[in-house]
């Protein structure tokens, strides 16, 4: 807690995240993207548990026809890269360790209830608006989608009422 | 001229390669950039932290200008790439969620991928959640989530079009609102620094203002 934490510049940073987009659309015509990785893993992780019904599932079914394993996609082999990228860029800031990252006011059993729960409601909420913060917003925010402005208006906007209904989370409150 | 990939100049495996390289440097710049501390990423809400405005609209506004360029002088299609076809009411009820599972869990899904990778053990739980979270999407797609997940498909909708402005207008008046807020998230987040205790600045990686 005593060594400060060293980040790079945010624009720096926001600049060079924009020329990653450019190149993965120039290269693969993807958009940067975490949530549909995510569904991938889970759609084998369902097929490899119970085979039938994710072949009958509406949802997934039509996913798994190809008969190609659900895990041989883009998006998840970029998510294996972001392993080795935050494990590199960690490493290199002195700031590989395990730890609970939290408010200081607020108990690790707490803090980590609520990740789950918040977690679960971005299970559903990324399959049901199509993509999260990096697949739907900031993809779709750099080819002009009207479907990235609707995300960020819901995340973001939504995001700043939640947080104050939810302060407690956060701020320590004076009693 | 691009994108590679869809006109099949480059093929599947090598495609894959470069998503992996990608994924690489995005984990990298999440991570140096500070997104994998939870307590910065909620920050934005409260104005403590500017950071994710800065660097998240940074990032848009690049790719946005950047692309508007490459198409223009006719080395990319935007037409050819992922672009994402409109469903404005699931996507912004799915939204309105995530920004409920953001402020309650305090990451995104590729956020929280980097931090859990970097030993953050609220992210390793986070993730066991965004797995439950589709899990439970699947099993109860055709009973609660079909219908509205089909709903208000606006098919392939471009914002500027959509507004009836040039997409060279529309980008620059986003510039506009970027800078403003920038400037306004960092009055905002000097007003906090300025009575932080040291901890909390470390922890942060921040300074106090000038």
């Amino acid at each position: 807690m005593n060594k400060k934490n060293k980040y790079i510049n945010p624009y720096l940073g926001g600049f060079l995240l924009g020329l990653l987009i450019i190149i993965a659309l120039y290269f693969s015509g993807e958009g940067l993207g975490s949530s549909g990785g995510f569904r991938d893993v889970t759609v084998a992780a369902t097929n490899f548990v119970a085979h039938n019904y994710a072949h009958e599932n509406t949802y997934i079914g039509p996913r798994l026809e190809t008969g190609e394993s659900p895990l041989k996609t883009w998006l998840v082999f970029e998510l294996l890269g972001m392993i080795f990228g935050a494990i590199l860029s960690a490493a290199l800031f002195n700031r590989l360790k395990f730890s609970v990252g939290k408010a200081p006011h607020i108990t690790n059993k707490k803090r980590l209830w609520l990740a789950l729960i918040g977690g679960a409601l971005w299970g559903i909420g990324t399959q049901l608006g199509r993509g999260c913060t990096s697949g739907l917003v900031l993809s779709g925010m750099a080819v002009n989608s009207l479907s990235g402005y609707i995300g960020l208006i819901g995340i973001f906007g939504f995001g700043f009422i939640f947080a104050f209904i939810f302060k407690s989370i956060w701020i320590k409150t004076k009693n | 001229m691009g994108p590679l990939y869809p006109q099949e100049i480059i093929n599947s495996e090598f495609n894959i390669l470069i998503g992996f390289f990608i994924g690489i440097g995005f984990g990298w710049l999440l991570e140096a950039s500070g997104f994998t501390n939870t307590r910065k990423l909620a920050g934005v809400f409260y104005g403590y932290d500017a950071t994710v405005i800065k660097v998240f609209f940074t990032a848009a506004m690049t790719a946005a200008i950047g692309l508007l360029i490459l198409h223009y002088i006719g080395w990319i299609d935007v037409e050819l790439t992922f672009y994402p076809k409109t469903f404005w009411i699931p996507t912004l009820i799915g939204g309105a969620i995530m920004g409920l599972g953001f402020i309650i869990g305090g990451f995104c899904p590729g956020t929280s991928l980097c931090a859990a990778s970097t030993g953050k053990i609220d992210a390793i739980v986070f993730i066991a959640g965004v797995f439950l979270g589709i899990f439970g999407f699947i099993f109860t797609y055709d009973l609660l989530f079909e219908g509205l997940r089909k709903s208000g498909n606006m098919g392939r909708t471009d914002i500027a079009q959509w507004l009836g402005i040039k997409d060279g207008i529309f980008i620059f008046i986003m510039v506009v609102i970027t800078l403003v807020s920038f400037y306004v998230f960092q009055k905002w987040q000097d007003s906090h620094t300025k009575k932080m205790s040291e901890s909390d600045l470390n922890d942060l990686g921040l300074n106090k203002p000038e």
